[in-house]
């Protein structure tokens, strides 16, 4: 297949969960297309204009005296046939641009239509996290979370993108093209995934120090998937039966943790971190930072300055005993 | 010649060193860093100068964020987050006293200033220290003094990306700090 | 297209001359007239010595050369931050450099070789070679010129020393709000980049309108507008659009950030009724003719060295300069391409769409130009040739991803990613940077009378144009794979290693070819071989006065009669002479046919541009700190005007009288 062929050449695979070129959902396949096309039609010109440009240069080496004269005259006939073909060519390149444009134009429609009803989810960017908010019209079925995307496969989604301080743009590119989440604007953006499987968005507009480790992890389930996660989701914390974890939400709840970060069902609201409700479930830590482990988490916990440099969240200094029983608690809040 | 180019040469190092002091501190970002231990030890309160007995010398510490302008813009997005303007309403004072003028109830020392975040104060100001960092309440340290002026200009923050309710910090006059005598007022 | 021009025989140079100046009577000069000229000349134009002279100079060539150094110490600068992000990215969670300083230095490496090399070189470029492409004997303003000059020079060392002191820029070269604005860049790192743009604005502005007025007030008599070198039409158009996009910057950074920042109002706070979006429009309303800035420039330097080399005039005259034209024209119709991830209504996206696709088309009628004026001539590989073959291999390239660029739903997928850094850097190093090295090599002689060794060149252009190549062009696949660009380190896990560290390696290659340079160019400098007045047979007036030129550039200002004087007409050119030589006077001639028109007293060396830079610089700077510095700035700016305008006035007595010309045949 063209596809195959082309990634044999470039010998390294663009295939992968943060891709352009390995399309999840049909807006970015006919997107694939274009891509594919124009760029086969450019290598062509390309080369061509190369290959005459090195023959040109090359072929025709001066042999005699004469050769050195500068030509000044040109005999009519031989500028009427360089005329015809500079204006051949022109036409050529506008000929192509036209396709190209028209090509696009169809493209950009199509990417532009509106399903009716959706799906909302409200996107909000902060330096240098994500928040993520499920919408829903009753109000105790809203879920507030953070850091992680979920979407069902095979319906449109619509996701409403704004910020809460500087320009950061959300982009998956597995799935469709980015958009900027500006202060003062809200856009939106409809995601449309085919192909269950995790992929990875990442803060494409530089938003300050830790720009590059403002990650998100995009979960497309299939749809009776998404229906189960989505009523997990719903439920508040539990307080934990065993000891270590029930000490470990003291810590929680005492300590500083509880003034910025929030857990639904305890007395923890803070707004300034992400959202902990389902702290233990998801696969990253620090925006896409690291995976998601007990000992990542402890490093994290107590040390984020080296792993994030310039995160918002300060180092902690716990008794490891308190460190210990956090880690019990954080990791019952699946 | 020597010792005309040996003068030019401590000129210039001077200047250079003048530049550098001024504006390393300032631009500096110091995200990881031991916090300051330096929790103050003496956070005596001087409401008057009529004193009995002599007079009490306080150790005087300088508060580490003073000049440094990303941490005082770090303190102001605390100030904004922990919601101090619930009750300080962003330094013009309303539950609380305000922090934007030039009287100051518990002391405008760094240290005093430190102990009022960190241990609380009585008619409502609750305790930080259990819910921030000492690097964090000295950054709010730094904040509050700035309000009023009182730390370099350089390093005071600009307006806000909000609705502005009053002067951005760097264009505050500097104020003569003085001990109020009025008694904090239950205004709840 | 055009009638071709014929060698004119010398009787018909004569024959031509009564319609070129009317009146004039043909006569001719004896060798002991010409180097008695030449004597008295040197003493009336050249600076003076020492230290004070050092500091008054205004001989274009002169400060065209600081120009072109300062700006080449600053591509070398560009090149070692690039170098230092390049390791630093070359493998996955590499711990080299922080996020601070990462962030301080790609801004520094952007703003750098944007504001700092790139415009700068072009148009020194052009203020070296522009009043020696139209026989002038000086430029314009050269007061001004100076004042541009050091002006640039403020911004330089105001820009590093901010570096080496920790207070780098660090919110990108396009400084987007509110993230550049004062809640979220705090300190003076922002205001330090706001004020190097007004400075290399005002730089900039000086030189485009010395530029303007060089071509169309002091053109050589007979130079009639079809006749200006090509080189001369893509500066003046170059010019021309620096007035009209340097304002919009100055209104973006200047007045609207810096203000923002230092007093307080919301030009970018949507709070309180201002908008973020505001600056990315005015600032891209600059930022996309800024790319046409570098590379139309570079576009006149190929023209003049595939003309020589193929041993043919250019095919397409006419067409080019109205592709020159029309390039300038679309180039501020096309700045919302940038901006296609931002909420902008559909219908407005496909417009500028479209508009983006348009602007090929000129380019593309060049190109096609040079590719028939090689395949009718007959082309010799030198060193110069071979840098426009690696602008013609790297170029295109990132010409046609430009064109993919365009499309609003590619776009969305790679804007912000690799893909545009590898996009934006084969534009600006192949349209740019390559045709400025070929144009180095060609011009080299006439700047320094030795020429530069081509052995070394070709290592040189090897070196780079492979180097480039392999460093630049894995980022495509890097963007495609989900790489945004601006990231001081990436996961492991991501994949990107390994093209990354390909690209490190071709970063590698091409600093090694730029060294070579270097190396090549000091060797050179004192130990090239003689030049010789014309070393490429070349056609333009730069190629008829001796190598170096000399302060007054031309003994007698050289008479034109063709697009390519020195083929045309053969060597010795006619010239006009009734200049003064015991002061200096420069020949004013008509805008559209060079007609001599009067004799015009010129500037002398003057310190008063120096003192009015450095004074204009306090004004800035000291803005950072305190608005008070404002005042105080501009009570010395006027003082430092004054001294200037009293010195201008002290030596003003413009004659204009009947130039008294006389035209000279060919000895």
């Amino acid at each position: 297949m063209r596809r195959g062929t082309w990634l044999l050449l470039f010998a390294i695979g663009c295939a992968g969960s943060q891709s352009v070129l390995d399309p999840a959902g049909p807006p970015n396949r006919s997107l694939n297309h274009l891509f594919w096309a124009m760029l086969i039609v450019a290598s062509v010109i390309w080369i061509a204009v190369v290959v005459a440009a090195f023959w040109a240069a090359l072929s025709r080496r001066r042999i005699t005296r004469e050769d050195l004269e500068p030509i000044i005259t040109v005999p009519n006939e031989e500028h009427r046939r360089h005329t015809g073909i500079v204006t051949g060519l022109v036409g050529a390149t506008i000929v192509i641009l036209l396709l190209f444009l028209v090509y696009d134009f169809t493209v950009g429609r199509a990417l532009a239509e509106r399903p009716s009803r959706t799906l909302t989810i409200e996107i909000i960017g902060h330096q240098w996290w994500w928040e993520v908010h499920y919408v829903d019209p009753d109000p105790s079925k809203i879920v507030v979370d953070a850091n992680e995307l979920h979407i069902p496969a095979g319906e449109p989604v619509q996701v409403k993108l704004s910020s809460r301080d500087v320009i950061h743009s959300f982009w998956v590119p597995n799935l469709i093209g980015k958009r900027d989440l500006i202060p003062g604007y809200t856009s939106s953006l409809f995601l449309n995934a085919d192909r269950a499987g995790v992929y990875r968005a990442q803060c494409a507009e530089f938003c300050g120090t830790e720009h590059a480790k403002m990650a998100l992890p995009v979960v497309v389930h299939s749809r009776n998937d998404f229906a189960a996660w989505l009523s997990e989701a719903r439920a508040p914390a539990a307080v934990p039966n065993d000891s270590s974890a029930r000490d470990g939400r003291q810590v929680f709840l005492a300590g500083p943790c509880s003034s910025c970060h929030a857990i639904t069902g305890e007395p923890a609201y803070g707004t300034v971190g992400p959202n902990l409700t389902h702290l233990a479930s998801r696969k990253t830590l620090g925006a896409g930072t690291l995976p998601n482990t007990r000992g990542n988490l402890g490093g994290w916990v107590v040390d984020p300055q080296s792993i994030k440099p310039g995160v918002r969240m300060p180092s902690n200094q716990l008794a490891a005993k308190d460190l210990r029983n956090l880690l019990d608690y954080l990791q019952t809040l699946k | 010649m020597s010792s005309r180019s040996n003068g030019w040469r401590a000129t210039c190092s001077a200047l250079i060193g003048i530049l550098l002091l001024s504006a390393c501190e300032r631009e500096n970002r110091r995200f990881q860093e031991n916090p300051p231990t330096a929790t103050p030890t003496s956070t005596a309160l001087i409401v008057s100068d009529l004193q009995p007995g002599p007079g009490m010398v306080i150790p005087k510490v300088e508060a580490p964020y003073d000049d440094n302008a990303w941490a005082v813009s770090e303190g102001k997005s605390l100030f904004n987050s922990m919601n101090c303007s619930g009750c300080h309403f962003q330094g013009g004072g309303g539950i609380g006293p305000p922090l934007m003028d030039e009287e100051w109830i518990y002391g405008y020392e760094p240290q005093q200033i430190f102990a009022s975040i960190a241990d609380g104060r009585p008619n409502g100001m609750p305790a930080w220290k259990y819910s921030l960092s000492t690097q964090q309440i000295w950054e709010l340290v730094s904040y509050v003094r700035s309000l009023s002026g009182l730390n370099p200009k350089g390093a005071r923050s600009g307006r806000d990306d909000h609705m502005m309710r009053k002067t951005p910090e760097a264009s505050t006059p500097n104020a003569v700090p003085k001990m109020s005598s009025t008694p904090p007022e239950d205004s709840a | 297209m055009t009638d071709p021009i014929r060698r004119l025989p010398p009787n018909e140079s004569a024959v031509a001359a009564p319609g070129v100046l009317p009146g004039a009577r043909p006569t001719t000069l004896s060798d002991e007239v010409v180097l008695a000229d030449a004597a008295a000349l040197e003493l009336t134009w050249a600076d003076k010595p020492g230290l004070w002279g050092w500091l008054t100079a205004v001989d274009h060539k002169t400060i065209a050369k600081r120009y072109i150094f300062t700006a080449f110490l600053m591509f070398i600068a560009g090149g070692i931050e690039a170098a230092l992000m390049r390791m630093q990215l070359s493998r996955p969670e590499n711990t080299l450099i922080g996020p601070d300083r990462y962030n301080q230095l790609f801004t520094v490496h952007g703003t750098t070789m944007m504001f700092l090399f790139a415009v700068p070189i072009m148009t020194a470029m052009g203020l070296y070679f522009v009043p020696l492409m139209v026989g002038a004997r000086s430029i314009a303003f050269p007061r001004l010129n100076a004042f541009g000059y050091y002006t640039y020079l403020m911004g330089v060392l105001f820009m590093y020393v901010s570096l080496f002191i920790n207070m780098g820029p660090d919110a990108g070269w396009t400084s987007y709000p509110p993230l550049s604005g004062p809640q979220f860049s705090p300190g003076h790192r922002i205001d330090v980049w706001a004020q190097v743009v007004t400075f290399t604005e005002i730089a900039a502005l000086a030189a485009a309108v010395n530029i303007i007025v060089t071509t169309f007030k002091m053109r050589a008599p007979g130079m009639s507008l079809n006749r200006i070198p090509l080189f001369v039409w893509a500066q003046v158009t170059v010019a021309f659009m620096i007035i009209f996009a340097m304002p919009a910057v100055a209104t973006a950074s200047t007045l609207q950030l810096a203000s923002d920042r230092a007093v307080g109002t919301h030009w970018f706070n949507p709070s309180e009724g201002g908008d973020a979006l505001l600056w990315q429009h005015i600032f891209w309303f600059f930022g996309h003719p800024e790319v046409y800035i570098i590379f139309l420039p570079a576009l006149g330097f190929i023209t003049s060295i595939v003309e020589t080399f193929s041993r043919r005039r250019v095919f397409g005259y006419t067409a080019i300069v109205l592709a020159n034209i029309t390039t300038g024209f679309f180039a501020f119709g096309l700045w919302v391409h940038h901006m296609f991830a931002t909420p902008i209504p559909e219908l407005g996206q496909s417009l500028f769409t479209a508009a983006s696709m348009v602007i090929a088309v000129p380019t593309g009628v060049q190109i096609f130009c040079w590719l028939v004026t090689m395949f009718s001539g007959r082309p010799r590989l030198t060193t110069a040739m071979l840098f426009i073959l690696g602008f013609f291999f790297t170029f295109v390239n990132g010409g046609l991803t430009g064109v993919m660029l365009a499309s609003v739903a590619f776009d969305k997928q790679v804007h912000d990613t690799f893909f545009v850094v590898a996009h934006f850097h084969y534009v600006l190093l192949g349209g740019g940077v390559m045709p400025l090295f070929a144009a180095f090599y060609f011009w080299f002689p006439k700047v320094t009378g030795r020429m530069l060794s081509e052995t070394l060149g070709r290592w040189h252009a090897w070196l780079f144009i492979v180097g480039i190549n392999v460093a630049f062009f894995p980022m495509h696949f890097l963007g495609l794979n989900g790489m945004p660009r601006r990231v001081y380190t990436y996961l492991a896990e991501t994949g990107w290693g390994p093209l990354n560290e390909l690209a490190t390696i071709g970063a590698v290659i091409a600093v090694l070819g730029v060294a070579v340079f270097i190396v090549n160019a000091a060797i050179s400098w004192r130990g090239g071989l003689f030049a010789g007045a014309n070393p490429w047979d070349s056609y333009g007036l730069e190629w008829a006065t001796p190598s170096p030129a000399p302060s007054y550039n031309f003994v007698n200002t050289p008479v034109v009669l063709g697009r390519h004087p020195l083929w045309d007409t053969g060597s010795p050119l006619p010239v006009v002479t009734g200049l003064r030589t015991d002061r200096r006077e420069v020949l004013v001639t008509t805008t559209f046919d060079a007609q001599p028109d009067s004799r015009h007293k010129h500037p002398t060396g003057s310190i008063w541009p120096l003192v009015l830079a450095l004074v204009m610089a306090e004004l800035w700077i000291g803005s950072i700190f305190t608005p008070w510095a404002v005042l105080g700035g501009l009570g010395l700016t006027l003082l430092g005007m004054l001294g200037w305008g009293l010195q201008s006035v002290r030596e003003q007595d413009v004659e204009r009288v009947d130039t008294g010309a006389e035209i000279v045949e060919a000895a």
